[in-house]
């Protein structure tokens, strides 16, 4: 018998290599497109204003002035709240799901989460705006101003009138849509530390908190990372809730109560208004931004955590 | 005698000094168990144990794989409340004092009675965090002397001068063997009275297990060591006492020497003959 491929081997397994080279040159075809598709119809835009459109915090459309700078404070400060308030919240669930709720406690409580992440956005939005916002400004906002009113600094971040939307209550509400894929992820991490890492711990003396706080976060940072930069991408680029409760003003506030806007929100209240090429143009380029920004996260996400495999702390 | 009491001030305790020596008391660390019964759910896996371990002796606890032995010790360190499906009834007396009392402060306990585990378990930190660890936990002190205990600990563990150069890499870095002797340096660092050792080399090559017994044999001078192994040939090596457990009962225990040349029990004999297990 001969040891030369069989026919029939030899194309199935070449059609299949051809389907699998194929469908992943697919993803890069894709990004490459969208990228060119929007560096050609933001040109305009470009060419008309150069770098500058980055740091520019005008945008008149009937003079015919555009900058990103307010929208890409926004998208930032509305991410960071959002992360800063649904980060530690996820890890304390996570800790309580895998290591102190009883299994028939956890279950239901892991399933409620997962609900919370397949509500539509446009859902957040509303009950952000018709609920969450006249709660704000009735409750929060008040009490926020009154515990740093005085203090110089962060005074100025909770001041103004208490409208219940703008930077504040749209980064809350990122937090509540980001927090089910945080928690999941932390969750999913937590769970794979062995065992007998966790017994160690707690023989050695470490109370449960202790255990958590000094060898299950540092055995799972690198998971750990992943799920806020998951959080993150989903935070930055988020449309409908946010522009229901931001107030859609393109302006930068010392105050996070005032209204402002975030690049996806603009784009989401503006493209049908854009008649002016330059207007269109400049839309364009704001998602253009968007685009490039989430690509240098998602890079910083990579090399940070090539970092932490190598880093001296080194987890596994 | 150190109470292990649970205190008040537990929560908010004063900076507490470093371990002191324990010369003066030549009696610690001796262990009595008295009718222990094990649970896993409603199925009980031990039955009636009844052990006196003798303090700065080695103790190994041998028999066929899934005869309680692991889950014996596991009640002297009360790791095994972990799990909410596991209790046990009866009485586990060190230096006199029931440990499995409600009002044993586990994390005193857990200083006093070190464990040590099948597969290493290093925590994700530098070799120095990792031997500091304990000491960090339970007391505060000094820099300088928080260095100096931890080299006396991988002294005694004899892994100092294999790590000198590495202390700030990760703990994870080093060798199976290697990472067993660090485990065994983060318990000695907080002056244990009693070492629990669960196959502490069943993961371990020979050279690193000829290491980690000769460890064994030195340190009894200084604490009780309780080795559960399923190698007989290591019982028969580093322990003075040896416990034969089968079908989570204690059948045979006595002089590691006599029960190995002169067993009394039949089961214990076919055992260590090789005959079953």
């Amino acid at each position: 018998m001969s040891l030369e491929n069989t026919s029939r081997r030899n194309t199935g397994d070449v059609l299949f290599h051809g389907a699998a080279v194929l469908a992943a040159a697919l993803v890069l075809l894709l990004i490459a497109g969208i990228f060119t598709d929007l560096v050609r119809h933001s040109w305009l835009s470009i060419t008309t204003f150069g770098p500058r459109f980055l740091w520019s915090g005008a945008w008149n459309p009937v003079t015919g002035e555009f900058g990103a700078a307010s929208s890409l404070y926004g998208t930032f400060a509305t991410t960071i709240i959002a992360l800063v308030v649904a980060v530690p919240l996820s890890l304390l669930i996570a800790l309580f799901l895998v290591e102190i709720a009883h299994p028939r406690l956890a279950g239901p409580v892991s399933g409620a989460i997962e609900i919370l992440a397949a509500i539509p956005s446009i859902i957040y939005g509303m009950w952000g705006l018709f609920v969450f916002a006249p709660y704000l400004a009735d409750h929060v906002q008040p009490a926020l101003e009154a515990l740093f009113g005085g203090i110089p600094w962060a005074g100025a971040l909770f001041s103004g009138p208490p409208m219940g939307i703008g930077i504040l209550p749209a980064g809350l509400i990122l937090a509540l849509m980001v927090l089910p894929f945080t928690t999941a992820v932390m969750r999913d991490v937590f769970g794979l530390v062995p065992r007998v890492l966790k017994e160690s711990a707690a023989g050695m003396g470490s109370t449960t908190w202790e255990v958590f706080r000094n060898v299950m976060i540092p055995y799972g940072r690198k998971g750990l990372v992943g799920g806020i930069f998951l959080g993150l991408s989903r935070a930055i680029g988020e449309t409908m809730a946010v522009t229901f409760v931001i107030g859609n003003d393109h302006r930068i506030a010392a105050s996070l109560f005032a209204s402002g806007n975030t690049i996806a929100s603009t784009l989401a209240n503006e493209f049908t208004e854009a008649s002016d090429p330059l207007y269109l143009s400049a839309l364009v380029e704001l998602g253009l931004v968007l685009f490039v920004v989430t690509f240098l996260f998602q890079v910083a996400g990579h090399l940070w955590l090539r970092r932490l495999r190598g880093g001296a702390g080194g987890g596994r | 005698m150190i109470a292990i009491e649970t205190t008040s001030q537990a929560e908010s305790a004063p900076p507490r000094p470093g371990p002191q020596p324990v010369e003066s008391s030549p009696a610690r660390g001796a262990i009595a168990v008295r009718n222990l019964d094990f649970f896993y759910g409603e199925h009980q896996v031990l039955f009636g144990n009844g052990l006196d371990i003798a303090p700065r002796k080695v103790t190994a606890i041998i028999g066929p794989s899934g005869c309680g032995k692991s889950t014996h010790i596991r009640v002297y360190n009360r790791i095994y409340e972990l799990y909410r499906d596991q209790r046990c009834t009866g009485e586990v007396l060190l230096d006199g004092q029931n440990l499995l009392a409600p009002t044993v402060d586990l994390i005193e306990l857990r200083r006093r009675i070190g464990m040590i585990f099948q597969t290493p378990t290093p925590f994700p930190m530098s070799v120095f965090d990792n031997v500091a660890y304990g000491l960090r936990l339970h007391y505060t002190m000094p820099r300088s002397e928080l260095a100096d205990r931890v080299k006396t600990a991988l002294e005694d563990a004899a892994l100092w001068d294999e790590v000198r150069d590495k202390l700030h890499h990760s703990g994870i870095e080093l060798s199976g063997g290697q990472q067993q002797r660090l485990c065994i340096a983060r318990a000695l660092a907080v002056e244990p009275e009693v070492l629990l050792m669960d196959e502490p080399t069943s993961a371990v090559d020979p050279v690193g297990t000829a290491k980690i017994e000769e460890l064994v044999r030195r340190l009894k001078e200084r604490l009780t060591i309780v080795i559960v192994t399923h190698n007989m040939q290591q019982a028969a090596r580093i322990s003075d006492f040896t416990a034969f457990f089968l079908d989570g009962r204690i059948v045979e225990f006595g002089d590691t020497t006599e029960l190995f040349t002169n067993p009394v029990d039949r089961k214990t004999e076919d055992y260590i003959t090789g005959r079953f297990g």
